[in-house]
């Protein structure tokens, strides 16, 4: 499937880009974090949460191509 | 009963309503971006009793976005500048400062005298420690960070919500803070006021609070967008566990400002920016900015023994990390604010 994903914070920073659109034959989070690790390494040494129907996902949990999300936390203040 | 008229003619607030900011006691940790607008308004709103917690003082760039100090505010701490300015609006409420850090020794006695925490706060550290006091204390802790043009509000712990190590995991995040990146004037002034509703709508038991869920703002494209997050009960209970253990990051060595200046082979190196104040003088110092210290390595001598500082004591343990971590060397990061290492220097 194609999944929409959106880019938050340093994660937007890092790619240089907000959007983007990531194909994957996996079904779970955490198989779509693989394939994003592999497309971009940088983001192995970034901290951030994936979300998908307004809330933050589980490893386990299966998406669909619903838009995602990529959200590090944000420190400043 | 003149100065709050506005809130006792609205049916959901009323004299009752009124009474209940009076009674409330909330605690604000860092009067910065986010700090400014919180005690603006809750100071403005009745609140009974703030506490402000800052061991910074107000500094020239500061004034960019902290709306609440001006000129006359420079080099005064941060936590009094503010106490100053408010008790100006409103001098029928306490307000209490606290110009120290925050530190897991200080946290859970000082949340105990209070209702509602609010975490103004610039770095990850801080946030933790927060988060692991608010666990132990029961206490809602709201939430918010900025960077750059985008901002988050949350509250976490409250009514049996998610915390903030369920939405975000473990403390190994590295990210900078304004003082290194920068950020958008207005931008904590909306995400701060955001904060301050949320803490009007808990004491008054009004809509719906941001409990266990993220509230994401775009200032750039006007986006909005709330994410909930699921209670995970393991993070939760590290939050009892890792308070009473030393932080990851403290994995460096530390000195004191005596004991880094009994050291007489050492090269200091500065990590905040270039021309950051107050400027110290220190032998044997130079300047390498944070964001450049690891495309920088080779211009730090492998036959000095390295003493990392900067503003407050945080990024200088974050640059020992790097240099560490990149080199295989052992260094030092100084335990201390520019300040202190500028009253030693004084003395």
């Amino acid at each position: 499937m194609k999944v929409p994903v959106k880019y938050y914070g340093l994660i937007a920073e890092a790619l240089q880009k907000n959007d983007d659109i990531i194909e994957f034959s996996g079904n779970t989070a955490q198989e779509l974090l693989d394939v994003l690790y592999v497309k971009y390494p940088i983001l192995k040494t970034k901290d951030f949460q994936i979300a998908q129907h307004n809330h933050l996902l589980l490893e386990d949990e299966i998406i669909d191509e619903t838009q995602l999300a990529l959200l590090p936390p944000f420190a400043g203040g | 009963m003149n100065r709050y008229l506005r809130h006792i003619v609205l049916d959901e607030i009323g004299p009752t309503g009124q009474e209940k900011l009076s009674k409330a006691k909330v605690l604000v940790i860092g009067a910065g971006g986010l700090g400014c607008p919180v005690l603006q308004y809750l100071t403005a709103a009745g609140v009974g009793m703030i506490g402000i917690v800052d061991f910074d003082t107000v500094e020239e760039s500061n004034l960019q976005r902290q709306v609440l100090f001006g000129k006359s505010c420079l080099g005064i701490n941060k936590a009094e500048a503010a106490k100053k300015k408010l008790h100006d609006l409103n001098h029928t409420i306490t307000i209490i400062t606290y110009p120290e850090k925050l530190t897991q020794k200080n946290a859970t006695t000082l949340f105990r005298q209070y209702d509602i925490i609010v975490d103004a706060t610039d770095n990850f550290e801080s946030r933790y420690i927060i988060n692991d006091a608010c666990v132990l204390t029961n206490k809602p802790m709201v939430y918010a960070g900025v960077y750059k043009f985008e901002g988050q509000v949350a509250v976490f712990n409250y009514n049996g919500s998610a915390t903030y190590r369920c939405a975000f995991g473990d403390n190994r995040h590295d990210a900078p803070s304004c003082t290194d990146i920068g950020v958008l004037g207005v931008l904590p002034g909306i995400i701060g006021t955001l904060q301050a509703n949320e803490v009007l709508k808990i004491i008054l038991g009004l809509g719906t609070v941001l409990a266990g869920k993220i509230l994401i703002f775009n200032a750039l494209h006007n986006e909005f967008l709330t994410i909930s997050v699921s209670k995970k009960e393991a993070q939760i209970n590290k939050a009892k566990t890792d308070y009473f253990t030393t932080p990851k990051e403290e994995r460096v060595n530390l000195l004191s400002v005596k004991e880094a200046f009994k050291k007489d082979n050492a090269l200091f190196i500065d990590v905040r920016n270039y021309g950051a104040l107050p400027k110290v003088k220190i032998k044997n110092s130079t300047t390498i900015p944070f964001p450049i210290l690891d495309k920088k390595l080779d211009l730090i001598p492998a036959d000095k023994e390295i003493i990392f500082f900067c503003q407050a004591g945080i990024t200088s343990k974050k640059a020992a990390k790097v240099y560490q971590s990149l080199t295989n060397k052992s260094c030092y990061s100084m335990q201390a604010t520019i300040f202190e290492i500028q009253a030693y220097l004084d003395s």
